[in-house]
């Protein structure tokens, strides 16, 4: 018998060739591991953003799964309005995904989401994280980091780039009891597949907060996409970590963290600091993992 | 069964008959107790379906889409600054072609803050392709809600409805109202089917971008299918008068106009207010028809345009104001009746507005004034507010 070594990755794709992501996006992999972890009988809802329009120009579509477009803040009630609908006809085995971008999620979003969290709304709600509004060219997010350029935190003689730090939207929604949060990267597919498979039965509303370069968004090479990605997880600016009723725990150890440098300077987005607001920015990402550590330290006891 | 009960207790009947799958509702003054007795009878087990409290109104109507489109029955009611947040999500309903009902309790919108009825906030939402059926009584509140469902989901029409109560004066008033049986509503009102649901076999996407060649397409659609509903709307009324004994004349009521000098259009609870005064006025011989626009969207120009050739002078009474112009039923039939070789002469009333009481003197007022526009052969003025202190009133 030879030994069949086991894939964690199903082969199975539900992303159809031809849809219109950019080169290097990180929106179509997201999708990808997100419905071979959750399978056929997955309906996303989308609303206003990248996410609905790299799936193609009507009649066309690059999805095998039904696909529910809405407005650009109601993403959490029309998943659970949907989940509500299936629950009083009887349609079980489903999974109900909200697919929302930072802007749609932490900003305009916002309400509903804290209002489903409240119902604990049996959805899986899915922030593809790409700090700052994209789609419409570039604006900022409350999701965009301390330091970014963006088209509306433009830089002008060393001044001018965003200067507030990113929503802490993990907390928020741990504050408002989720059941469930944790973050993902599409540069560790099996840790995204994994976080997806353990969150997907879980009654009640699920957060993934995904990164997901955009190549356009942060001035990177598209070759440089994963690259860039896993330095945002190696430098600790993006740690990967789950939320289990109010139990924080690291899911990515990093043994050794790697400056901010690295990962700073590969992306035109932030070429404009100096070596002061880089030093600035390692500290208060210390801080931030410090505080993520006795977090997990805190909840654990 | 006959019971005594508010406009608002007749529509949260209504919804319990229609057994209605997902109701998503957010209070406002005078809407409330709608959302009230859905909750008492859902904790009670009386309800077919599932109650949800949402945080807005704009997620109410965004959670009966998406379970609109999972293939359920919904249900919402709402007023005023509740309909207005839901603006963006009513125009997505009718895109999305959900025939959702909804009930809204007709109120004016602030500031200054005034909590009671007018039609400000059901007018404005004319061009977001919703259905508006306006009531006269609780009864109609509780029939109407049962008749749009029929229409609105019929596969041909597949567009939502708004059931329009006058805030207070029926959402508050105790009427008797006749409670239809369950099964006689069960036979008239199929569960819902729709044509196109999610389904995970046959996988679609709803409402993703279209670009400009096709997406007028769309739009066109609607507009035919608005079309079919202004046949549908007349049909169902019959079906309904057949079954249930009571029939609210589809789009338009001609009240008293048959020999009528001249005539008064409204919408609403003032409806009744003008029939009264028009049978006591005729018993003085003089001789005033009512229009009852039952519906407002589809708009029955049609129906309208036989007024040319029944009266020489017609009012149109309006509780609401589209500033800069006038009311908004008045450029409505005014514009529907017209006629380039003549036609009727067409005067605008505004009154009854932010819940100022609107009595039968006034309506009087109104008929004499019609009367005088008759004799006189000309319309003195486009607009007149009625019951206004600053002086541009009569009293």
């Amino acid at each position: 018998m030879v030994n069949i070594p086991k894939f964690t990755i199903p082969k199975e794709e539900y992303v159809c060739k031809g849809h219109s992501a950019c080169p290097g996006c990180g929106t179509p992999l997201a999708l990808r591991y997100t419905l071979k972890a959750l399978g056929k009988r997955t309906v996303l809802n989308i609303p206003a953003g990248c996410g609905g329009v790299i799936l193609g120009v009507w009649p066309s579509y690059a999805l095998k799964v039904p696909v529910v477009d809405n407005a650009f803040e109601c993403t959490a009630a029309v998943a659970d309005g949907i989940r509500a609908g299936f629950d009083v006809l009887g349609v079980e085995d489903a999974y109900v995904v909200g697919w929302a971008g930072d802007g749609g999620t932490v900003d305009i979003g916002l309400q509903a989401l804290s209002a489903a969290v409240d119902r604990n709304a049996n959805i899986i709600y899915i922030m593809l994280d790409n700090e700052a509004y994209m789609n419409t060219g570039i604006q900022k997010s409350g999701c965009t980091p301390i330091g970014a350029w963006t088209t509306t935190t433009p830089v002008a003689d060393e001044k001018g780039w965003n200067t507030s730090p990113k929503k802490r939207i993990m907390e928020m929604l741990v504050a408002n009891g989720i059941v469930y949060g944790a973050t993902v990267n599409v540069a560790f597919p099996e840790d995204f597949i994994a976080r997806l498979r353990e969150a997907k039965d879980i009654k009640g509303t699920k957060f993934i907060h995904v990164l997901a370069p955009c190549t356009p968004g942060w001035r990177i090479d598209p070759k440089k996409s994963i690259e860039v990605a896993r330095l945002a997880t190696q430098t600790g600016i993006f740690p990967l970590y789950k939320v289990e009723n109010g139990r924080y725990s690291l899911t990515k150890e990093i043994k050794n963290r790697k400056p901010v440098r690295e990962y700073l300077m590969l992306q035109g987005r932030f070429r404009h600091l100096k070596e002061e607001a880089i030093n600035q920015i390692q500290k208060i990402v210390d801080e931030e993992y410090a505080r993520l550590l006795k977090k997990i330290k805190d909840t654990n006891e | 069964m006959i019971e005594v009960m508010t406009a608002n207790y007749a529509a949260a009947y209504a919804v319990k008959l229609a057994r209605v799958g997902v109701i998503a509702a957010y209070p406002i003054t005078p809407q409330s107790s709608i959302s009230e007795k859905l909750a008492e009878m859902y904790v009670k087990g009386e309800l077919h379906g599932k109650y949800f409290l949402v945080e807005s109104e704009h997620s109410a109507m965004s959670m009966l889409i998406g379970a609109s489109y999972a293939g359920a029955r919904t249900f919402t009611a709402t007023s005023s600054h509740g309909l207005a947040l839901m603006h963006e999500m009513l125009f997505w309903a009718v895109g999305a072609r959900r025939p959702i009902v909804m009930a809204v309790v007709a109120r004016a919108l602030a500031p200054p803050w005034n909590i009671w009825g007018d039609h400000m906030d059901v007018m404005s939402e004319r061009d977001t392709g919703w259905m508006q059926f306006f009531c006269e009584n609780n009864q109609e509140t509780l029939d109407t809600i049962l008749m749009a469902y029929k229409i609105s989901e019929n596969r041909s029409v597949m567009l939502p409805s708004m059931v329009i109560e006058d805030g207070f004066i029926l959402s508050h008033t105790y009427e008797a109202v006749d409670i239809p049986d369950q099964d006689e509503v069960d036979d008239f009102l199929p569960p819902f089917d729709p044509e196109w649901k999610i389904d995970f076999n046959d996988p679609r996407r709803f409402g993703g971008l279209t670009m400009p060649d096709w997406w007028s397409e769309f739009r066109y659609r609607i507009a035919l299918d608005q079309e079919v509903a202004r046949k549908k709307i007349v049909e169902v009324d019959k079906e309904f008068e057949r079954k249930f004994g009571r029939s609210y004349g589809g789009l338009v009521e001609f009240y008293n106009c048959d020999d009528a000098e001249v005539a008064l259009v409204l919408a609403g609870s003032a409806v009744g207010t003008a029939k009264e005064v028009s049978d006591k006025m005729r018993e003085r011989g003089k001789k005033v028809g009512v229009v009852k626009l039952k519906t407002f969207r589809p708009f029955p120009a049609e129906e309208l345009k036989k007024l040319n050739d029944m009266v020489p002078v017609v009012g149109v009474f309006d509780r609401s104001y589209t500033f800069g112009y006038g009311g908004a039923l008045y450029s409505e039939v005014r514009n529907g009746i017209y006629d380039p070789a003549g036609g009727a002469l067409v005067k605008n009333y505004v009154g009854g507005m932010g819940g100022k009481d609107f009595t039968p003197k006034n309506m009087e007022f109104i008929f004499e004034d019609l009367l005088r526009i008759k004799k006189e052969g000309k319309v003195d003025k486009m607009v007149e507010w009625i019951n206004i202190k600053d002086g541009t009133g009569r009293w």
